[in-house]
């Protein structure tokens, strides 16, 4: 167990190293220069190749590279070109909103994921069932600006049941979560569904329902537990697909996180912000995966470390 | 030496000397309707980049630094006439070379300290030296020390002097008749030397002026909330008690806000998917400010790239290009252009009449060229809309004459990068970052756009024209510093954009309007809402008619 934890994050490492490498490099060849995007419109050249000499930016490419490890592994992640504010302040002040959209998209997709799921286990080629796994289809297939925007316009624009847009209770983020829970809902109904049936054929549950106890009881105290067990253990995984949706659904709504400031970092060429909103996910993907792997095992026997 | 107070004669000699039709700022700028108190909402898309004057250089931040900071020099609101602000009046020297400013008394700081000649010396040397990395350096190379100072051999610039705690002396290397205008950008606002040592480079975000309103509140990403400042020198303003900026809210959601009453001002516009539902609608359209403002969009042709070398090409491509159709691409946002000052600068030719649209010319002069089958090309374009939707009806109006443009439609950084290339952009399509003026003078549309200083590797000439001819007169007209020679300066640089038009290295298309929405409650003139220099709007002088 050390051994393999041990392993794993030695290989953590080495991904974000080459992630680091790899934005660096693709930053490092865009053809935007993001010193005149800093100078502006009226710059003289010589204010533009001061601000490049300020910014070390005149330097080779490794020398670059070099420099940004360096005062990473300091935890300093730099100052934004645009904003001029240190980096690491501006992840830090955005990402409690994130981790609570996270929380709340992971809510939305379990319930809405797990009982559609079981439902349509339960109800087994009917036309529930069908309609059920049509809907999933669409949920996992529809763009999040879309359904963002859908939603907005008729719980928060039409009935004036939630805010349009914004950050502070409860109620500015039903939208976004739901909007964000959507896709994953869909995927967790038919990952449900199957596990589910699949569970329902076991002999053990046979054997309850032999023994006479009420359909029921079956359900929710024999076979729920064991079906929804591996499906929890996926959590993890999500953050990743989490991590890509937040830069769509954060704009649509407004919401004060990282995806939001990523997305105007892009606009802008600000590479710092970039680079630091990049490393950050890449880490929340790598932790998500190590933790899903590390609590299977103890969710599910069959399941080794090795 | 003239010396102009702004006491009530000398206001209005300085009217008359500038050809303005008010006296200055100090007391006539107060709306007798308007009613004090009270608190607004105002919402943007992006984050606010700093409200550090020496650096914030987007229109967002632009006219938030404006309300919290002030200069020697500011515009009359709703205008685009100069008036002294920090400046109680000011001295020009005959030969145009020396600026005194005589400073008003009692100014203080948001931290109560008063402000004084010192702080102003202290303001420039900061945004000259090269550690401030202030994008707006440049604006300052006229002030004698300037090049030692960019060159990172001193940390003062010669050329201004503190003569007493309320007199300034600048001196200049050459006359400059825009340096009035300098001294009025955010560039040159005034900051305590305390607060910015204290903050060092988060004073951006730490913001402390003399201005009418005070930083209260910056939660990141979230909003900005500013607060009257009780102590501001001009009495009477400001008339609002807060505002409130609400950070990361699209247009489209800041629309549907602003009809449900819950914000005042969109601070990002009507987006342009709404703009004609908006229009169509009385009751919405009652509350949408029409105005001009100080911006051309243009097609730049490089000169020095085949087959853009031969002038008679080049004003094919004027008039080939169908403007009245652009703009009713645009919804009418915008009015045709034949030039590149737009109609509200001061030397806007109103006589010319420009290229006319006639493909048949255009195709003779191609013909005359050596091109009578027409060429291949390419024209760039930044990728957001309306702006690849232009190009393809100027691609449409060029394959008329035989032109075929390919579009390639990029990240508006890349655009910037292939225009500053020599070899990189044969056409490009300006939408999106389109020039807009600094300043209301018809100087700011020439130097890094149009003359040689700007034809560099990296710079904003896109279509590296040099003219060493009109760099000299350019020169010569801003050499023109007596005020009463005004008409004439304006006459030579009229001049100078009607020979740029005989050369043709741009095909001028619209001159964008610009359109205010805003709450009912929102009082003040409809000027205030549509301000050259305050965008979307003057904070200092709008009030909202519900309080008591």
């Amino acid at each position: 167990m050390i051994a393999y934890l041990g392993r794993r994050l030695i290989q953590s490492a080495l991904i974000l190293l080459g992630v680091s490498v790899i934005t660096f490099a693709l930053l490092y060849l865009l053809p935007a220069d993001p010193v005149r995007q800093i100078a502006g419109r009226s710059a003289t050249p010589e204010t533009v190749e001061n601000i490049r000499r300020q910014l070390g930016l005149d330097q080779p490419f490794v020398v670059q590279y070099w420099r940004y490890l360096a005062n990473l592994l300091h935890g300093d992640l730099g100052r934004s070109y645009i904003q001029r504010s240190e980096v690491t302040q501006l992840i830090v002040s955005r990402l409690p909103a994130s981790l609570l959209l996270m929380a709340g998209s992971i809510a939305c997709e379990l319930l809405i994921g797990l009982t559609m799921g079981l439902v349509a286990a339960v109800k087994r080629g009917t036309a529930t069932d069908n309609s059920l796994m049509l809907a999933s289809f669409v949920g996992v297939s529809a763009p999040q600006f879309v359904v963002g925007l859908l939603l907005l316009y008729v719980f928060a624009v039409r009935l004036g049941w939630f805010p349009i847009g914004g950050y502070g209770t409860w109620r500015h983020l039903v939208l976004p979560a739901l909007t964000m829970g959507v896709l994953g809902a869909g995927w967790y109904a038919r990952m449900m569904r199957s596990s589910m049936i699949d569970v329902l054929r076991q002999d053990y549950v046979r054997t309850a329902r032999a023994k006479g106890l009420a359909r029921g009881v079956v359900l929710f105290r024999h076979a729920l537990p064991n079906a929804i067990l591996p499906i929890v253990a996926m959590v993890g995984i999500d953050i990743g697909i989490f991590m890509g949706g937040i830069v769509v659904v954060e704009s649509v709504f407004g919401w004060p996180g990282i995806g939001q400031l990523a997305w105007q970092a892009i606009q802008r060429v600000d590479i710092p912000i970039i680079m630091g909103v990049t490393l950050v996910s890449a880490f929340a993907i790598v932790l998500g995966n190590l933790i899903a792997d590390i609590v299977a095992p103890f969710i599910d026997p069959r399941i080794k470390l090795r | 030496m003239r010396r102009f107070l702004t006491s009530t004669v000398a206001a209005a000699a300085l009217a008359l000397a500038f050809g303005l039709s008010s006296a200055a700022r100090a007391d006539d700028t107060i709306d007798p309707n308007a009613k004090n108190g009270g608190a607004i909402t105002i919402t943007y898309k992006d984050d606010v980049a700093t409200l550090d004057p020496a650096i914030g250089y987007d229109w967002q931040n632009w006219s938030m630094i404006k309300s919290l900071f002030d200069g020697l020099m500011d515009y009359k609101p709703g205008t685009a006439e100069l008036v002294p602000d920090l400046a109680e009046s000011y001295d020009i020297s005959p030969d145009g070379k020396t600026f005194t400013f005589k400073l008003r008394h009692g100014v203080k700081f948001h931290n109560g300290r008063e402000m004084t000649a010192d702080d102003v010396k202290y303001s420039l040397d900061r945004v000259t030296n090269p550690k401030t990395q202030s994008p707006g350096a440049g604006f300052f190379s006229s002030i004698k020390g300037y090049d030692d100072q960019a060159a990172g051999k001193t940390e003062s610039l010669a050329g201004v002097t503190v003569v007493d705690p309320y007199t300034v002396k600048f001196e200049l290397v050459r006359p400059d008749a825009t340096f009035l205008h300098v001294m009025a950008i955010n560039f040159s606002h005034v900051v305590p030397k305390e607060e910015v040592e204290k903050y060092g480079a988060d004073f951006g975000k730490h913001p402390v002026g003399t201005g009418a309103y005070k930083l209260a509140e910056w939660t990141l990403g979230q909003r900005i909330v500013f607060e009257k400042n009780k102590d501001y020198w001009h009495k009477g303003l400001p008339h609002l008690d807060k505002i409130t900026f609400e950070i990361g809210q699209e247009p489209i959601v800041a629309l549907l806000r602003l009809q449900k009453g819950e914000i005042d001002v969109p601070g990002d516009g009507i987006p342009p998917a709404k703009f004609q539902e908006v229009m169509k609608d009385p009751e919405q359209k009652a509350r949408v400010v029409e105005g001009g403002q100080l911006q051309t969009g243009y097609v730049t042709m490089n000169v020095t790239m085949k087959p853009f070398d031969n002038v008679k090409v080049r004003q094919a491509v004027n008039m080939a290009i169908n403007k009245e159709r652009v703009v009713q691409l645009i919804n009418n946002r915008a009015v045709p252009a034949n030039q590149p000052l737009p109609p509200s600068m001061p030397g806007y030719a109103k006589d010319y009449k420009g290229y006319p649209h006639d493909p048949a010319k255009a195709k003779e002069l191609l013909a005359e060229a050596g091109y009578p089958d027409g060429f291949e090309t390419q024209l760039y374009v930044m990728n957001t809309d309306p702006n690849p939707r232009i190009a393809q009806a100027i691609q449409q109006d060029l394959a008329a004459i035989g032109i075929k443009a390919s579009i390639q439609a990029l990240a508006q950084a890349n655009v910037i990068a292939a225009g500053g290339d020599k070899n990189g952009a044969p056409m490009i399509w300006s939408g999106g970052m389109a020039w807009i003026a600094d300043f209301p003078d018809p100087s700011n549309f020439y130097g890094p756009i149009l003359g040689c200083a700007g034809a560099v590797p990296g710079g904003w000439n896109w279509s590296w024209y040099c003219n060493k001819d009109l760099d000299k007169k350019a020169a010569e007209a801003d050499s023109i510093t007596d005020p009463a020679k005004q008409e004439e300066r304006y006459k030579m640089w009229s001049d100078i954009y009607l020979k740029i038009m005989d050369d043709a290295p741009w095909a001028p298309v619209f001159n964008e309007q610009r359109f205010t929405m805003k709450s009912a409650r929102m009082g003040g003139a409809d000027a205030l809402y549509v301000d050259p220099v305050h965008i979307p709007i003057n904070y200092d002088n709008v009030y909202v008619k519900d309080v008591q």
